[in-house]
């Protein structure tokens, strides 16, 4: 397994083998297939204007990636909806592009700029895979009493190298 | 005698107080780590590292602070900006 990323001059490196940058790039793929299915309304001028959908995502991995910007308040919420999610959609959409252009076997280079994008996909991977697993904050110690043929061992085995592997990126960047 | 002057538009007195009634809310998750979120609050807010940190955990005991205070739009550009993170942040008008 990678040591992590370590910072570099003018940004931070990591070395990934063959199949941690398989792994991460079937992964954001999946993010970028699931922040890509999005809607946008019915209105060509609100397509045109990027007004997207107003409910809440049924999806509760969508609902985690775009959650309501108010606890108590739905009309507020929905309109806040229609007027970010497009954007904080393209965003996500960029963050994943970047990591997948850049994710590959041997040493990887990034700008400061695209460390910031690794940062967001790779939190983006988290919080989906976190919804899925319905990880608790003792992820890590329930792991190392899990036994290596429970069916869930293989997944929290890399939710748990993503985790190390965003800890070392946010140290890095520091 | 007529006047050329706009009319005043009307708005509840809470949106022209100068003293900053809504906040930017960030909750406790399990998947945020303490690192990141501490990151997240310095790098969208330019916050010191202390300052971050002490929010952070905040949000980690006591399961949700308070990270902003502004004007209605600030607070929702600042959300925003948190989501495109993945922090679970919220909006709301200050009570106190």
């Amino acid at each position: 397994m990678s040591s992590g990323f370590r910072s570099s001059r003018g940004g931070v490196t990591i070395d990934l083998d063959a199949g941690e940058a398989s792994i991460l790039r079937s992964l954001v793929g999946q993010i970028l297939g699931l922040v890509e299915r999005g809607q946008t309304g019915d209105d060509p001028l609100e397509r045109a204007l990027g007004i997207g959908a107003a409910e809440t995502p049924s999806d509760p991995v969508l609902a985690r990636l775009f959650p309501s910007a108010y606890a108590d308040d739905d009309e507020a919420a929905t309109e806040f909806r229609r007027y970010t999610e497009a954007t904080l959609r393209d965003g996500k959409r960029a963050d994943a592009e970047v990591l997948l252009e850049t994710a590959e076997q041997g040493r990887v280079r990034l700008t400061g700029e695209q460390a910031e994008s690794w940062l967001r996909a790779l939190n983006d991977v988290r919080l989906a895979l976190g919804v899925r697993l319905e990880v608790t904050e003792e992820l890590h110690d329930q792991l190392a009493e899990m036994a290596e043929d429970d069916p869930r061992y293989p997944a929290y085995v890399t939710y748990d190298w993503l985790t190390y592997l965003q800890d070392t990126l946010v140290r890095a960047l520091w | 005698m007529g006047s050329t002057a706009p009319a005043q538009v009307e708005r509840p007195a809470a949106d022209v107080r100068p003293d900053l009634p809504w906040l930017a809310i960030v909750w406790n998750d399990p998947v945020n780590l303490m690192s990141y979120v501490t990151y997240v609050l310095q790098s969208v807010f330019g916050y010191p590292k202390a300052k971050a940190e002490k929010l952070m955990l905040d949000v980690h005991h006591k399961g949700r602070a308070v990270v902003a205070n502004g004007t209605r739009e600030e607070m929702e550009r600042d959300v925003q900006i948190l989501h495109s993170y993945g922090l679970w942040a919220t909006v709301q008008r200050d009570s106190a």
